[in-house]
């Protein structure tokens, strides 16, 4: 397989992947903003910082605002991490290794570049948004469905896959990385309202709301929903789940090769450093460092594997 | 089902002047008058779903953002009979027999040019020929490994070849993709007639690509398609196929050379490349030693090309053979290589660089069609029939500042094939670019090709670039 192949399957993947993380952090602040029992500009900046796109926000507005953020995340063609934007990304590079698709895969990403152009020409009204954010969601697994039933288990199947796997990892981090002093056992009066929506919110932003419930019944205590989104091996958003199929897959392209740059050493290490251990392990030694050295590492296993495989010149 | 008047006065493929059904279109004819025009009309609209998701688009030139159009697909078939089609093969043959034949002695002997026969100032100060490639003889002596004839018809016997593409010809994909579409929508259609089969062309392509592969080649050729990238105009296509012949789809930032081979960069390190199916032009494939600013191709791939260490298809400076002031010569060219009179006929053609030519082409400004030598897509031409006073009359002070740059040619009474417009029926101008390829193991082509046609009434202009559309062109058993 070309470099520049493996390095398209990757990209359209984690752009596929940051979308639907995109919408759904849309749909948690636009909740959070309903509930009215705290400051909306607040939590908006919030989510523009775990999007990773306030800075290029706050380049373009002055003050953070509902409707303005709203519409940065979704359709502007001046932030390269909007909805829109990375779609466009996503279908740029699926064009570009489009011998390497299955035609499933590629009229699923075609499909929804092509809605989502449609759908984003004018300002979305908030009574839309809730349709459009559902629409981003149902496509995305279309997408993923097309890929695990249509794809064969080689490497393309596996760039594909940890390009997934480092965009949710990474998502996931971001998110704990901006809430983590919710999560802290020490800074807050456990059980009221706002710690209860808070709380709500960061299970809803990855998703696994049910899957908390289903593990930890109705208690909601910050430690466990620490330990569910970092150390939770079944729970397919949390840390360990993605770094393990990054190993996995890492190791797959190992065997099939016959050989393995320092990337593989490095997903190895990235998963004992910081998944090995207990979640008291991690509150001791400070949750938000904890988090702030996995993304840094993350990083810098992502930059290995497009250098280990020669993505670009 | 009657064809307008205005159009009635050229031949119809179709219908014979009374109205009746030609021999070739009795089934589609009766098909036709059986199929409720609503539901035809919904499945021209699902056809053109199915090209926009799967991608099949051509980026438009000369937008701020590139933008993706489809090119109008008819659903009404073009349809050759099976003797109208051996006429049509052998003719083929010969003329593209004849342009390797003729590549071959201007890049060694020039015989043809101490003949007499080629005046020595058309190949010499023709900007498509290459010197570099004096000297180099391709495997097999194959030069255009893939041609495309394009074919006009007038009449019921009567076919002129217009052009020969003989660079990189495109447009195969959408032979056969019209015809995957075809076969979706109307099955009921194939299994009333006889239509010979399209699809094996990729196979077809990588097998003769394959046997045009250097000495140099371990086992089975590596073959590789280069393209310039997802915003050039054919990228579909040439994504289409080298997905097809399951090869991998280059660009030049893809490429390195590597002890003495092309190579490619693959995620276990270099590869090297036996054949390239290039779809890039000459001028952008090698940065060394043609456009130094081209990043489209591969610094000293025409280096290793002159050392035998990798076949490029088509060859580099193959233009000579397909240039429109060449063009004119190609009766002799046959004639010349074969030993025998051309089957096919040419378009008689006025070579502007004459002087005695160019009197009559100014005179006559308003009855002609004039080319550019080097134009393409249907760009830089003036029709004289349709074209204004004030066009003419540009054009007039272009063609005389610079009269070696064009041709000129007779405005040919294209034949018509219908299009199912909103009103029926309607007949539109169509030309045919049948698609053949070359190699040591012989010619092959496909039985069927490109149809295009003029979608707007009364145009001769069939490109997809000026409003064309095209049509599954389907060559009958016998």
């Amino acid at each position: 397989m070309l470099g520049k192949t493996a390095g398209g399957l990757f990209w359209m993947s984690r752009y596929l992947e940051r979308a639907e993380n995109a919408a759904r952090l849309l749909e948690t602040g636009q909740r959070m903003a309903l509930t009215r029992t705290n400051n909306s500009a607040e939590e908006w900046g919030s989510v523009l910082k775990t999007a990773g796109v306030l800075d290029g926000y706050l380049a373009k507005y002055d003050e953070v605002a509902k409707d303005n953020a709203i519409d940065w995340m979704l359709r502007d063609a001046d932030n390269p991490s909007s909805i829109r934007s990375v779609i466009k990304l996503a279908r740029d590079n699926a064009r570009l290794v489009r011998t390497a698709l299955t035609h499933d895969v590629w009229s699923a990403v075609n499909s929804t570049w092509m809605q989502i152009d449609e759908g984003m020409k004018r300002r979305v009204n908030e009574r839309d948004l809730p349709g459009t954010l559902e629409l981003i969601r149902q496509q995305a697994a279309l997408v993923r469905g097309a890929t695990l039933g249509t794809m064969l288990r080689n490497d393309i199947f596996d760039f594909t896959r940890i390009g997934t796997f480092v965009e949710r990892a990474d998502n996931t981090g971001r998110i704990l990385d901006v809430k983590y002093y919710v999560l802290l056992p020490t800074a807050f009066s456990v059980g009221s309202s706002l710690d209860n929506i808070q709380w709500e919110s960061i299970l809803r932003s990855v998703g696994a709301g049910g899957g908390y419930r289903m593990t930890h019944g109705q208690k909601t205590r910050p430690s466990d929903i620490a330990q569910f989104l970092i150390l939770d091996q079944r729970m397919p958003r949390s840390l360990h789940f993605c770094c393990r199929k990054i190993q996995e897959n890492l190791s797959y392209l190992k065997k099939d090769y016959g050989f393995a740059g320092p990337s593989c050493e490095a997903s190895n290490t990235l998963f004992e450093k910081y998944l090995d251990l207990r979640i008291s392990d991690v509150f001791e030694a400070g949750l938000h460092e904890y988090i702030q050295d996995f993304l840094t590492d993350l990083g810098n296993l992502s930059r290995q594997i497009e250098i280990d495989y020669r993505f670009y010149e | 089902m009657r064809k307008t008047k205005s159009m009635s006065e050229y031949f119809d493929e179709m219908f014979n002047g009374d109205g009746s059904l030609r021999g070739p279109y009795e089934e589609i004819g009766r098909w036709f008058n059986a199929e409720d025009a609503s539901r035809l009309r919904a499945k021209q609209r699902e056809a053109e779903e199915v090209f926009r998701l799967t991608g099949i688009t051509f980026n438009v030139y000369g937008k701020a953002e590139a933008e993706e159009r489809l090119i109008p697909f008819d659903i009404v078939p073009r349809v050759i009979s099976a003797r109208e089609w051996q006429r049509l093969e052998r003719g083929i043959e010969q003329r593209v027999r004849a342009i390797n034949a003729f590549l071959h002695d201007i890049y060694h002997r020039q015989e043809i040019v101490r003949a007499g026969r080629v005046p020595a100032e058309m190949i010499a100060g023709n900007e498509a020929f290459l010197p570099q490639m004096l000297g180099v003889s391709p495997p097999g002596q194959v030069y255009t490994h893939i041609v495309g004839v394009d074919l006009v018809r007038t009449g019921p016997d009567d076919f002129f070849v217009l052009e020969d593409n003989a660079r990189t010809p495109s447009g195969v994909s959408y032979m056969l993709e019209n015809r995957e579409t075809m076969l979706k929508m109307f099955p009921e259609l194939f299994s009333a007639t006889n239509v010979r089969n399209v699809s094996d062309y990729p196979r077809n392509l990588r097998r003769s690509l394959a046997a045009c592969a250097p000495a140099c080649a371990d086992g089975e050729p590596t073959v590789a398609v280069l393209t310039p990238g997802i915003y050039n105009s054919a990228y579909y296509e040439h994504a289409f196929l080298a997905d097809q012949m399951a090869v991998e789809l280059v660009e030049g930032h893809d490429l390195r050379v590597v002890d003495g081979r092309v190579c490619m960069r693959t995620t276990r390190g270099y590869k090297p490349i036996d054949v390239l199916y290039r779809r890039v032009d000459d001028d952008f494939l090698d940065p060394l030693n043609f456009d130094p600013d081209s990043a489209l191709g591969v610094p000293g791939i025409l280096d290793v090309y002159r050392a035998g260490g990798i076949t490029i298809a088509n060859a580099p400076g193959t233009g000579i053979a397909d240039d429109k002031a060449i063009y004119s010569y190609m009766p002799e060219i046959v004639e010349f290589y074969t030993g025998e009179k051309p089957l096919l006929q040419n378009v008689p053609t006025w070579r502007c660089s004459d002087p005695e030519s160019l009197s009559f082409v100014l005179d006559n400004l308003s009855d002609l069609v004039v080319k550019e030598v080097h134009g393409s897509g249907g760009y830089g031409m003036l029709i004289g029939p349709t074209a204004s006073k004030k066009e003419i009359s540009a054009f007039r002070a272009k063609l005389k500042l610079r009269p070696a740059n064009y041709i000129a040619q007779p405005t040919l009474s294209l034949s018509t094939v219908p299009i199912f417009s909103r009103s029926g029926l309607a007949p539109r101008h169509v030309d045919l670019r049948p698609f053949v390829l070359v190699s040591s193991e012989g010619i092959n082509i496909t039985p069927g090709g490109l149809t295009r046609v003029a979608l707007k009434k009364g145009s001769l202009v069939v490109n997809s670039s000026q409003g064309g559309g095209t049509k599954d062109t389907w060559v009958l058993e016998d």
